[in-house]
């Protein structure tokens, strides 16, 4: 068994790279085929390399899942950097962790190029398209692949320059292609925020491999208040990366893009990667509490200010993105309350449903004749029944329904851990995680509310709109694989309280699974009741009496969403360029007028040197003697004297 | 047969060469690119290719980091000798030298087909001088290539520049000029102080570095190659002429200034201000670090407001060259070689980013930004071309820039934080300057009036192809490159080894 155990592991080690090399190939093919192949050749060559990864990603997962629960595989490639003091490879590393999301990006990605396929059949730059969609995959599977810090933030690098080219597809509109910048620049913040902190480790310990950075903390090797700063640097990176206060307003720009890009920036990568980040380094984050309290509380203001303004929202693409920054806020509340694998689960439940959410839009969208204001829409349920369903079912599971949704079971995990957390910021004096559960339940009740108005303007009430078309069965397939996965994929897990199964928790971290026995049981059931009342709400409000509500919520959240979208980095950028251009025109006239003056200072001086000089040969036989029979007695008595 | 000096006499050699071919055969029938002089010229570069092959391969049998040595007398009354040697550190910046003419032969289009025989002879002459100035150990020597390396290049600015061609050439030449006449004083007073003490005169370098110094005259001297140097890099405040000279700089003399000429500063910088002085240097080092760092981001400030391809480059390659010098004086080896790393990845990238201009300025007779317009749907192959040598400036992961500016980063963040901090800002200005000229001129809405324009030829986006592949390998593997180009130590191995004392 052990010598099997030892085949399937050097057969993994083999797998790794070529997990990593399948998405980077179709990239490759579909540039240097741009022009040549057809749209259908294209999307097969794209969906090929990420469908190859995906059934690698199960292959490897199931060696790995036989061995022991800590194990992982590793492999070296070979060595980056190597100077005196600090060492990086080039390695790759596959645990539980990193395993759960290979699964996710991988077969969330795999749906979403299916879809791709059939969605831009049309579009000039098909090519372009898939080849920057397959390097975000790869970019995407090296960053969560990577047991290095520095290999880490390679791939960060990649996914945000793939997310700038995606983002900013249809370049021939300047919005589109601001929205992209804005967008970059954003996560580059974040980027040199990780590259401070990264700095600060390797600093401290000459290596950014994550278990010898880890090892080193534990041991006391980093100062605390080196762990804080390192942990406070890496929580800006991971905010930026993740949209999370004060970096949120570049992700609904970042709507700009094709909505298979959408999803895929959304659901099953970029965003997700500052809460891989921080699950991936919780030991570091452990040592740094005041860092964890900034965390949580950040999470809970972004998940309440994304639901409010996805409230005041009319653009359906838009509901959806201020969703996605309220529900990463969830997340990160968990994992600053310490519950990071709850924010692992929610993470993997969010791919599916808002995949699902992205998907579903986009098809609704295409076949409405691009019209995206949900107040130009109405009563679609009797012309895409189908649709309407898939987009009904990601909502419920956004929404968190109890008991038949995978949102249910993530947020549940979520809650019940914030329940429990508590911060002892400094010796005696601490705060209970009670108030941010307040928080997060207002958010579960806020979340339903907006999905559900949504639902109601879209696809109830009379039907004004005119569809067109029939979603083709390429687009289909994987919105039914995503409904599938969106209703079960929370069952692995059930609440705390209850008794088993508790799949997920077994899975990623044997070790936390103790018995809650002492906690009520009444949080649970606030928790499944809170998306009820929202939908109520929502049905009292916008379902019955669609034509007089419209305009509900009024002024109060319109300047909320202004103030969300005009964020302070965002301010920050139009400031820096309005400075540079003022900066570099006064550095420009105060530096050709001090060239000028020093221009006509030497042409003036040169002058006088001249006629001194002049003055000098002038051509009276006697005075170039007399100068002759000067110079000869100086040097003589040079000579003489010294 | 010693090769270096047919290394340094091979490319002027070759350069008459040329230029009697173009007189032999003046403009045949079709004035083309490819007459006698241009096929003089590649054969040099061919030749110059093996000797240097030659050189890197051939293993000496007396090991050391020093790989070969010449000496001959040449003004024996006053100590000076025609004295080459070649380490790892030469080597690489001579191998980047003869890449980057290689890509200026293929790619870079003659502005004007008149007088192709004195371009190549004035080409291949700067590249005399440039490889010169990377071998020389004798201070006077060095002098002398320093010099021979600008008068050409001045011609070529002021002769077939663009349009406001000769102001920046008399620029150029007054700032490199001025600078170098302080590196002679320097010279003159470290020869005559080793004079003094020892009554050897001589310009020899691995003797001269053993001269007694008091702290204030090492720094003194040190202070006089380093403005020499500054000039050439370039530093902040004596940047001056360095957007004119590249913006106004015909294609191939753009790439051999900013791909190898800025280099010969950071080469002394090593050579002869670090190694020589180090004292002085680590002395020096917290404003050289902070001269750097003011050169990153005002660089990069800088480049964000141009409109101008050209003069944008230009202000990139000064926020580049900031890391240099901070990774020169940051005090350790891992910022030594992070800015080698740099300087041969800037070579390379900022020398095809120039290229591409140039072949943009070409097709569209503008370098004006705002009159170019998106080029991605017409020319599909120089825009990716484009865009990834343009990433690869904004310092992507992957790329050969990241990792010099990474280690540069590490080793001042050994020295101060808060300088390493405000360095690492530089590269948010980086993507700024970076994604703003992509935006403008591949991915943007294509100008209404655009003519059909040529694309790159599939033979053109091969050599890109290679350059781009070697920037991949340079920051994925750069570990061959960081452990060959590690400058000699100023050891006794530098010495001719005595007969017989080899085991």
């Amino acid at each position: 068994m052990a010598a099997t155990f030892c085949g399937g592991r050097n057969m993994g080690e083999i797998l790794l790279p070529l997990l990593v090399l399948c998405p980077l190939a179709a990239s490759l093919i579909a540039f240097a085929c741009a022009g040549r192949v057809g749209a259908g050749g294209i999307g097969a060559i794209a969906c090929a390399g990420v469908g190859i990864s995906a059934v690698l990603g199960v292959v490897v997962s199931a060696i790995l899942l036989r061995g022991p629960a800590t194990g992982a595989l590793q492999v070296m490639l070979w060595p980056w950097m190597r100077v005196a003091g600090f060492s990086a490879d080039i390695a790759f590393m596959l645990d539980r962790i990193s395993m759960l999301m290979i699964l996710v990006v991988t077969i969330v990605g795999l749906l979403i190029h299916v879809y791709a396929a059939g969605y831009m059949r049309d579009d000039p730059g098909i090519a372009r398209f898939f080849g920057c969609m397959t390097l975000f995959v790869a970019a995407m599977l090296v960053l969560v692949l990577s047991p290095d810090l520095l290999c880490l933030f390679g791939g960060g690098g990649g996914v945000g320059l793939c997310s700038y080219l995606l983002i900013g597809f249809w370049y021939d509109d300047p919005a589109n292609t601001a929205a992209a910048r804005k967008a970059f620049y954003m996560t580059r913040m974040g980027d040199v925020a990780l590259l401070c902190a990264m700095l600060l480790l390797a600093g401290a310990t000459g290596s950014l491999r994550i278990g010898t950075v880890l090892a080193a903390v534990a041991n006391g090797q980093v100062s605390p208040t080196g762990v804080n700063m390192a942990a406070f640097f890496i929580l800006v990176g991971a905010l930026a990366k993740s949209a999370q206060i004060p970096f949120q307003a570049w992700l609904p720009d970042a709507m700009a893009g094709p909505t298979p890009t959408s999803a895929l920036i959304h659901a099953a990568t970029m965003v997700t990667a500052g809460v891989y980040l921080i699950a991936r380094l919780h030991g570091l984050f452990a040592m740094a509490v005041p860092v964890m309290a900034l965390m949580a509380v950040l999470g809970a203001l972004t998940l309440l200010m994304g639901a409010c303004v996805a409230l005041a929202q009319s653009d359906l693409k838009r509901i959806l993105a201020w969703s996605t920054i309220s529900q990463l806020g969830y997340m990160f509340l968990a994992l600053g309350c310490g519950a990071w694998q709850a924010a692992l689960f929610h993470l993997m439940t969010h791919a599916f449903f808002k995949a699902l959410l992205f998907l579903s839009a986009g098809a609704v969208i295409m076949r409405a004749r691009h019209e995206q204001d949900i107040f130009r829409l109405g009563g679609l349920r009797h012309a895409m029944p189908g649709l309407t369903a898939a987009f009904v079912t990601g909502a419920s599971a956004l929404a968190g329904l109890p008991l038949v949704t995978a949102g249910f079971y993530s947020k549940e995990m979520i809650l019940s851990g914030v329940w429990r957390a508590h911060f002892d910021l400094t010796h005696g004096w601490g705060a209970g995680g009670h108030p941010l559960w307040g928080i997060g339940l207002l958010g579960a009740f806020l979340t339903a509310l907006y999905i559900f108005r949504c639902i109601f303007i879209v696809f109830c009430g009379k039907a004004d709109t005119v569809a067109t078309g029939r979603t083709s069965r390429l687009m289909s397939i994987p919105l039914g694989c995503l409904c599938v996965l969106s209703v079960c994929g929370g069952m692995i897990e059930m609440p705390a309280p209850l008794p088993r199964p508790h799949l997920f928790s077994a899975f990623i971290d044997p070790a936390s699974l103790l018995p809650h026995v002492d906690e009520p049981f009444w949080p649970v059931l606030a928790g499944a009741a809170a998306p009820l009342a929202g939908v109520w709400a929502a049905w009292v409000v916008w379902g019955r009496s669609a034509s007089v509500m419209r305009d509900m919520p009024g002024r109060p959240m319109r300047l909320l969403a202004w103030l969300a979208q005009h964020a302070i980095p965002g301010r920050a950028i139009m400031g820096t360029g309005r400075m540079t251009q003022a900066t570099s025109t006064l550095i420009f006239r105060a530096r050709t007028g001090f060239l000028d003056m020093l221009g006509v200072w030497a042409g003036r001086s040169a002058g006088w040197a001249g006629r001194l000089l002049e003055r000098l040969h002038d051509g009276r036989m006697r005075r170039y003697a007399a100068w002759i029979a000067g110079g000869l007695c100086a040097g003589l008595a040079l000579a003489v004297l010294s | 047969m010693n090769p270096l000096p047919v290394l340094v006499l091979l490319p002027v050699t070759g350069g008459g060469l040329a230029w009697l071919a173009a007189r032999i055969r003046p403009h045949s029938a079709r004035p083309s690119a490819r007459d006698a002089s241009w096929w003089t010229v590649l054969a040099t570069l061919i030749g110059e290719t093996l000797v240097l092959a030659m050189v890197t391969f051939h293993h000496t049998d007396h090991a050391g980091p020093w790989l070969e040595h010449f000496a001959a007398p040449w003004i024996p009354v006053m100590g000076i000798a025609f004295r080459l040697d070649i380490d790892g550190l030469s080597l690489s910046m001579i191998w980047l030298s003869l890449v980057l003419c290689f890509l200026c032969a293929f790619l870079a289009p003659r502005q004007d087909t008149t007088g192709a025989g004195t371009f190549h002879f004035l080409f291949l002459a700067t590249l005399t001088g440039i490889i010169g100035t990377f071998l020389a150990t004798d201070l006077f020597l060095f002098f002398f290539f320093w010099e021979l390396m600008l008068v050409p290049m001045f011609v070529l600015i002021a002769t077939w520049g663009h349009e406001d061609r000769q102001r920046a050439a008399m620029k150029f030449f007054m700032f490199t000029q001025g600078s170098g006449l302080v590196m002679l004083l320097s010279i003159l007073g470290l020869v005559m102080t080793h004079y003094r003490a020892t009554g050897v005169l001589t310009f020899d370098y691995f003797t001269l570095s053993r001269t007694p110094l008091s702290p204030a005259l090492s720094m003194l001297l040190m202070l006089g190659f380093f403005i020499a140097f500054a000039v050439k890099l370039p530093v902040v405040p004596v940047h001056v002429w360095l957007p004119d000279a590249h913006t106004q700089a015909p294609t191939a003399a753009s790439v051999l200034l900013a791909g190898i000429m800025l280099k010969t500063g950071g080469y002394g910088m090593i050579r002869f201000d670090v190694m020589l002085f180090p004292d002085a240097a680590s002395r020096f080092a917290p404003v050289a670090m902070a001269l750097g760092v003011v050169g990153i981001l005002y660089g990069a400030w800088m480049s964000c407001m141009q409109d101008d391809v050209k003069r944008l480059i230009a202000y990139g390659s000064i926020s580049h060259m900031g890391f240099v010098l901070s990774g020169i004086f940051g005090g350790s080896a891992m910022g030594m070689q992070g800015a080698i790393v740099q300087m041969l990845a800037h070579g390379l990238g900022t020398g095809a980013l120039f290229l591409i201009a140039g072949a943009i300025q070409d097709r569209m007779h503008t370098r004006d930004m705002r009159r170019i317009g998106g080029l991605w749907a017409v020319m599909p192959r120089l825009s990716g071309t484009g865009l990834f040598f343009a990433v690869a400036s904004l310092g992507m992961p992957g790329l050969g820039n990241f990792v010099g500016e990474f280690l540069v980063l590490l080793a001042i963040w050994h020295a101060s934080p808060i300088i390493a901090t405000l360095a690492a800002t530089g590269l948010i200005l980086a993507a700024i300057y970076a994604l703003r000229m992509v935006n403008r001129i591949f991915l943007a809405a294509p100008r209404a009036d655009l003519r059909p324009v040529r694309d790159f030829p599939a033979r053109q986006m091969a050599v890109f192809a290679c350059v781009m592949a070697f920037m991949i390998v340079l920051g994925l593997y750069p570990q061959p490159f960081m452990t060959f180009s590690t400058p000699a130590p100023l050891s006794v191995t530098a010495m001719p080894r005595p007969e017989g004392s080899a085991p």
